[in-house]
Parts: structure tokens; sequence; C-alpha cells
């Protein structure tokens, strides 16, 4: 199977880790994924409060353009559009859903795209990467790329609001697992977490950094509680949010073992044995090699 | 006012006389209500549900910000309804959500509470009735702005001019988490933009267009 892959702004600018780590992953699972090109950003959340009927029209223009490059390149097969970033991806079907559902918007947004020469006619699927490598190629196949296992490495599966919530595609709104499961293929530990859905704060961290930051420590304070060596993530503002400002959060709660956070794909890269440089690890802030080291000496998967 | 209705000190009678000026009813007849508001936002909101609300306060014991909040999610629900407008769109709430959803999964009347809060900002954006430099709807506006120009957003211009418009002096407080950015390259000067910019505007003024025709 192949993809459309639909970027969002964030990960070509402080998510680039995630886009270095999902490429390579795809490479190591010979899954071929082309960036939809022409892309505009998926209008977020924050363009929500601001204009509604330009919002949906921005997310349903890349819509459009997954459908018209699918389209134009048949032998890729049918247009499937990849949203590793969880704002892009909840924007992109809350726009899928609501054009269905509601007459109006959807005339506002087809009047929309007409001038612009696109049509959007809703055949398009929006797919998660966590829904991609759980459903689509499913748990035996990434279990046989494993070349180096994570050798009980204990993990937080932290999947945050807008991936599950509010439509729950293809895993559980209040308890989902299939990040669980996929580390567990990787010789990973999930620990039990009950806040792995709660929010991170968002924007709130930059906008009210009291309500915001502290949103984001109640997290970290209790993933390392539980025994967590790292936290995993799908969100390049989760990831943002408790990585980047932890010493800023340390400060303000007196707090502060730095935990690392990782994208759940730089984690896989790690398990098949993919080079520090290809997943972006570098460019953490907080270093994932002391836990790494823990855990050294694993057999690989099927010696 | 609306504090001083719901929240008021019943304890005791006032100790001292009031003079003429400062005796004022204490509650809100229906003439000072917006008879219409709470249509207008459920309609705006998708949610026909909101005046089927039985106030349980799921929305409110769900939310991770309720205890920031002057009113919770399950007040404004109950003001909306009734038509307390200048209220809602003057409180701090409905900036504070920061769309996690947690409470339109969980509420048992299946009302889109987020889409609520949605149609409120968008309102309260409109009229202009938030506080200068009020950081949520400065950064709103600067990302709307951002991307209207380039189609795609970029955080080192979106951050510098929310900074300046909002508190310069937080910019100083961030340099550090910025530089760090820097040195990992997760923070470029090269603009991210989509190649038919024209194109994005074209379906924005466009998509405007049609909304305007169909309130008219």
């Amino acid at each position: 199977m192949s993809y459309w892959y639909y970027p969002g702004c964030s990960l070509k600018s402080n998510g680039k880790p995630y886009e270095e780590s999902l490429l390579a992953v795809f490479r190591e699972l010979d899954t071929p994924i082309w960036e939809l090109d022409d892309w505009n950003c998926c209008g977020a959340t924050s363009y929500m409060s601001v204009d509604e009927t330009q919002a949906f029209s921005l997310a349903a223009r890349n819509l459009a353009l997954a459908e018209r490059a699918a389209r134009q390149a048949p032998e890729k097969g049918p247009p499937r559009l990849l949203a590793p970033c969880s704002a892009c991806f909840l924007v992109l079907t809350k726009t899928q859903r609501y054009v269905a559902q509601h007459g109006d918007l959807a005339r506002r947004v087809h009047a929309g795209l007409q001038a612009i020469d696109l049509e959007y006619q809703g055949v398009v699927q929006v797919r998660h990467p966590l829904d991609v490598f759980v459903n689509d190629m499913g748990l035996r196949r990434i279990a046989k790329a494993v070349k180096r296992r994570l050798n009980g490495l204990k993990v937080a599966c932290y999947y945050g609001c807008q991936v599950v919530r509010p439509f729950a595609t293809f895993d559980s709104a209040h308890d989902p697992t299939t990040m669980d499961r996929l580390v567990e293929v990787l010789g990973a530990k999930p620990v039990r977490w009950p806040l792995k859905t709660r929010c991170c704060g968002g924007a709130l961290t930059g906008t009210i950094p009291d309500v915001g930051l502290r949103l984001s420590e109640i997290l970290l304070r209790d993933a390392a509680q539980r025994g967590a060596e790292m936290i995993i993530t799908v969100c390049p503002l989760c990831q943002f949010n408790l990585e980047c400002y932890q010493q800023k959060i340390g400060r303000a709660f007196r707090d502060s073992t730095p935990l690392p956070v990782l994208y759940l794909t730089q984690l896989m890269g790690k398990a098949f044995g993919i080079s520090d440089a290809d997943l972006g690890i570098r460019r953490l802030f907080v270093s994932p090699e002391p836990a790494f080291a823990r855990h050294e000496g694993g057999q690989p998967a099927h010696a | 006012m609306w504090k001083r209705m719901i929240g008021g000190d019943f304890s005791r009678p006032v100790q001292r006389m009031p003079g003429p000026k400062e005796i004022r009813r204490q509650i809100a007849f229906e003439s000072d209500l917006d008879a219409t508001f709470g249509e207008r936002i459920a309609r705006k909101a998708y949610g026909e549900k909101l005046f089927s609300c039985i106030q349980c306060g799921t929305c409110s014991g769900t939310c991770p910000v309720s205890h920031y909040m002057d009113y919770t999610p399950r007040k404004i629900i109950a003001m909306v309804r009734e038509g307390f407008r200048e209220e809602v769109l003057h409180c701090v709430t409905i900036w504070l959500c920061a769309s996690c959803y947690a409470c339109t999964v969980d509420c048992p009347r299946e009302i889109k509470i987020t889409d609520v809060m949605y149609a409120l900002k968008q309102e309260a954006m409109a009229q202009g009735v938030y506080p200068r430099r009020f950081a949520i709807p400065v950064l709103a506006r600067e990302f709307f702005r951002g991307v209207e120009r380039n189609g795609r957003s970029n955080e080192l211009p979106l951050m510098l001019r929310f900074f300046l418009k909002t508190n310069p002096l937080q910019m100083l407080r961030n340099a550090p988490v910025a530089w760090r950015l820097w040195r990992t390259g997760r923070l470029s000067l090269r603009q991210e933009r989509t190649r038919h910019r024209s194109s994005v505007r074209a379906l924005l003024r466009a998509a405007k267009a049609a909304e305007e025709e169909g309130a008219s």
C-alpha cells in the first residue's frame, strides 16, 4: 500500500525529527509515501477561532488536492492521505464529517474550491500513522522489521487529545491501546497510564504559561512516578510542550528530573536499527541515550 | 454583576444603609438578555442539541482547565441558552478552552461543547470584545494573518509578532528555548510557503463570499 503524505506546518519546523523518523520508518517498511504537492495549512485550532468557513475551506483544499493527485496518478492507488500531526488529523477528519453532514457548510466549501478549479468528492481517506501501522501493516510485519529489541525499556505512551477525540476512528477515545501494542512489539514495556489522553496544555503553554505549563507538568510528573523512562508521543505540539518546556517547568514547579520525550517513529526506528542521524535523535533537547544504554545488549529479534 | 448574582454572600444583611445610587437590582430581567443568542450560537456550532442540556456537569468535571475558568463549561451552556450574551462574550472561559474535546466525547446529550466554544470565540473576535493584548485572541489573529499571507504557518515570525503584540518581555523569557530550537535545527529562517498562494487567497475569498450570500 502507498500513501500521500500531508506534513502540515509543524513537521517542517519544530517537528522535524517527527518527519525525518516517519520517512525513515516507512522506507524501512517498504511503504512508499509521496508528499502532497502545494499543500497548505490545515487551519488548525487557531484558525477555527477566527473564521469557521475559511478554516474548513483551507482543510478542504488539501483533501481536494489529494483526490486530484490520485486521479492524475492512478498507478499510485486510491487517495489515502497520511496526516501524522494530531491537529491536522483532527481538522481534516472533522472537515470530512461536517461537509458530509451539513449542507450549508458544504455549499460554502464547494463554492470556494470551485473558484480555484478544485473539486472535493469525499473519496479521500485521512489516515493517522498509528492506524496505518496497526491496521494496514499489522503488528506482525512491524515485529519482523525489529532488529534490536528494546529489552523492557519502560515507556509512557502519550496519545494526547486530538488523535482519538472526538471521533475515535481507529481506537478508543477513553483508553486507546494502538501505541501500547506497537511499543510492546518493539520489546518495550508500556506503563499503565490513565493520563494517556489528558490535554498537554496545547497552545496555552505559550499564551497563558501558568495554566499551560501546569498541565504539562502533571503529565511529566505522573509518567515519572509510574517508572517511565521516556514518554512516546505522536503529536508535534505535545512533544514540544513536554520536552522543550521541561526546564521551564522544572523551574516553575521545582521538579527537574529530565525525561526524554520521543516520537513513536523515533522509537520504532531505534528498534529497526536505523541510525540516529536519520531519526533526528540529535535534535532532541533531552537525550534518550542513557535510557537506551540501560537496556543495551538486547538479542536480535529472531537470531 | 453575574458573579454577585450566583455567588453572592447571603449570610448577613448589609450593615450600612446604601446610598441612593448604590441601590441596584440584583437579578437580570428578561429584557436585559438577548433572547435569540442561544439559537444563533447553536446554529453556528452545529448544536441543535444545546437546548437538551440536562446540566449534569460532566463537561465541567472532565475539563482539564475548568478550575481556572470564571464560568465552568456547564454554566456557559446554561448562560448561552438563556441569552446572557454580554457575560459570556466577556468571560475568560471561552479563551481557556484548549480544544481537547474531552467534554464533547463525554457529554451524555451529545452536545458539541468544543464547537460551542469556537462559535463563542468567533463571535467575541468579530465584536472585538476581549481585553487588549490578551494573548489568546492575538495569537489566533496573527496565525490567521500568517496563513492568509503564505498559505502555511511559520513559527518564527508568528512568535515574534505574537510577543510584540502581547508582552515583549515574554520574548526574553522564551529566548533560551528559541536558542535551543535553533541549535537543533528545529527553528528555520526559511519561510514555508504554498506554491500557489494566490489560489489559497482566492479560495478564502470565494468561500467567504458564499457565506455572505447565504446569510443575506
